[in-house]
């Protein structure tokens, strides 16, 4: 299957990435050719097979473990804080969005 | 010095030939003599790896030494690294300076190791070259017009310039093994689980895990034990009783001790030994496979038959579980924002266009695609039910047999610039290495000699789950007979 240049500004409205005119047509390319590359899985017959998400689960049998429900953390705001682009009153800063 | 192994550099500080401070001066005076060439090295944290190696010294004066104490080793820049940047090679990341320390650098500052720096990689680990760092590619030792292989090609490097004894890495499709084997060192990639992912940038979560870089397989056992074991804080570290990787060095892998080799049986799959394998490659993987076959071991011939799916399944499944992990960098918690935007929306879409490079865009917008609604059944689901069927075919193949080998990557090192606008071309260099993690296996590669062009060779060796030992001693046999490990890169003598 072949995307078009529709497609491609739609995925990459959902993935949130902007991208200009003079890209998408390269992207487009790029896209198709690894799209041709993974449309072969199609063609291989895996009827009856179960889906395998993780490798614990084909080795082992294992799934995923969940942790007891309790504090195990300090709080560590300030450090954390410290990285964002705008912090304000302990509150990360975005645009206005609504009016 | 710079020549030795971590485990002669580690007999050489416990019988005091050598100080911590003085080992890590050396190996930093050889980064500033080689790395404005190599580029390996995002950040070399000189002051923070003297003052690693004075606490080092300390400890052996206190005779609370272990065997990586004072050992100078190089941290892929996808560590979380406390008080130095982590970067990922991404611009995303440029700035970034992590609150806390990955476990795997928490594990190595417990054995008193020296952080020695942080190394470049393709941006995100998303790469076979070490060429899509926002930091500018990575060049080989063997011939700095060529790769050095990715995405750990700066760890690669570092190692095979002697720049470091040791270094960190990760494995996805490849990472670790596809540039020790371009660069002619060694590489381990562990059974999935065994080593945390705390503090490693996630890629692709169902495939990632952490491996290491060394000139021998003694090497690699040595930190491995250092890196392995339990952690709370990575839902996919296993719960299992601490192993010593080193145990099968010294032991015979068989019933007789004085050919130790003897009556291992080692699978070949024909689907590694096809066209499209270099020539000179196939040879050098054929001799040393005869190597092993002289001391006893068997080859057979076995299948991997739905081996021919492994780069499509995991160029389905690796974008999709990164479209999800990077979904993160929106430019509000931590790393780059755009300067100009006109909303919200437009702050997330400069942001990510602005902070990620080509192949990240264009992996997350495969996996944005694949994911999307009306084509997950015919692509995510059909990926994972072929990896069903990969791991399948590797657990009937230990029915009968120990190991399985093959060349580690299909051609030497390729010149840069080659393979960078098509990005087929460039999956395609990690044809044998996807396997093992789509399976979750342990694997290995180890050097096995040179092509026409005097370019290194990797053997791959591929184990059933939790074989590490086994694979390392079975490589370590081999490096006992052989020193391809430890010719030094022509274009960085000593």
């Amino acid at each position: 299957m072949s995307l078009s240049l529709e497609q491609v500004r739609r995925i990459a409205a959902l993935a949130r990435i902007a991208i200009g005119p003079d890209e998408e047509r390269a992207l487009l390319a790029e896209l198709n050719r690894v799209l041709g590359l993974i449309d072969q899985l199609q063609a291989a017959d895996t009827r009856g097979m179960e889906p395998m998400s993780h490798p614990l689960d084909a080795a082992l049998g294992l799934s995923q473990r969940l942790r007891e429900d309790r504090v195990t953390e300090p709080d560590r705001r300030e450090a954390y804080q410290a990285l964002a682009p705008a912090v304000e009153r302990a509150l990360y800063l975005v645009p206005k969005v609504i009016e | 010095m710079l020549k030795a192994t971590v485990t002669e550099l580690a007999a050489a500080l416990a019988a005091r030939k050598i100080s911590a401070v003085e080992l890590t001066r050396l190996f930093l005076d050889r980064i500033r003599q080689l790395d404005r060439k190599l580029n390996a090295f995002i950040t070399v944290s000189e002051e923070r790896a003297l003052a690693d190696a004075r606490v080092a010294d300390e400890r052996r004066a206190r005779g609370e030494a272990g065997p990586l104490t004072g050992i100078p080793v190089a941290h892929k820049d996808i560590y979380c690294t406390r008080g130095l940047r982590t970067t990922c090679g991404s611009r995303m990341l440029a700035a970034y300076e992590s609150p806390y320390d990955a476990r795997v650098i928490e594990r190595f500052a417990a054995a008193g190791a020296v952080l020695l720096g942080k190394t470049n990689m393709d941006e995100f680990a998303m790469g076979s070259s070490s060429e899509t760092s926002h930091f500018g590619p990575v060049r080989n030792p063997w011939d700095a017009t060529r790769v050095p292989g990715g995405s750990s090609g700066g760890s690669a490097a570092a190692v095979a310039a002697r720049m470091a004894p040791a270094a960190t890495g990760t494995d996805t499709g490849g990472s670790v093994r596809q540039p020790a084997a371009m660069t002619g060192i060694s590489g381990l990639k562990p059974t999935y689980g065994v080593v945390s992912r705390f503090g490693m940038v996630a890629f692709a979560s169902s495939l990632d895990q952490g491996g290491a870089l060394a000139k021998s397989a003694a090497d690699l056992a040595l930190l491995l034990n250092a890196m392995a074991g339990h952690d709370a804080r990575d839902s996919t570290s296993l719960e299992r009783p601490a192993e010593d990787y080193t145990r099968a060095l010294a032991a015979p892998l068989g019933a007789d001790a004085g050919r130790p080799l003897a009556g291992l049986r080692i699978g070949l799959p024909k689907e590694y030994f096809a066209e499209g394998v270099e020539p000179g490659v196939l040879a050098r993987v054929r001799e040393a496979v005869g190597w092993f076959e002289s001391q006893g071991a068997r080859a057979l011939e076995i299948e991997l038959p739905n081996a021919r799916h492994s780069i499509p399944v995991y160029y389905v499944i690796a974008p999709a579980e990164a479209s999800s992990n990077l979904a993160r960098f929106d430019g509000v918690r931590y790393g780059h924002r755009a300067r100009e935007y006109a909303d919200l929306g437009d702050m997330y879409r400069r942001t990510r266009a602005e902070g990620f490079g080509a192949e990240v865009k264009r992996r997350i917008l495969i996996g944005t695609y694949v994911l999307s609604h009306g084509y997950y059944d015919a692509y995510y689901l059909q990926a994972q039910k072929l990896r069903r069927l990969i791991a399948r075919d590797f657990a009937e193949a230990f029915q009968r047999c120990d190991l399985v080998a093959g060349p580690t990557a299909p051609g030497t090192a390729f010149p840069l610039g080659t393979r960078t606008a098509d990005p087929v071309q460039m999956y395609l260099s990690d044809i044998f290495t996807i396997a093992a993690p789509l399976a979750g296996l342990p694997a290995l590669s180890v050097p096995c000699g040179f092509d026409a062009l005097g370019l290194p060779v990797g053997l791959q060796l591929v184990g059933n789950y939790f074989s590490e030992a086994r694979l390392l001693g079975a490589a370590h046999r081999y490096q006992e007979a052989t020193d391809w490990h430890l010719r030094v890169p022509r274009e960085t003598p000593l």
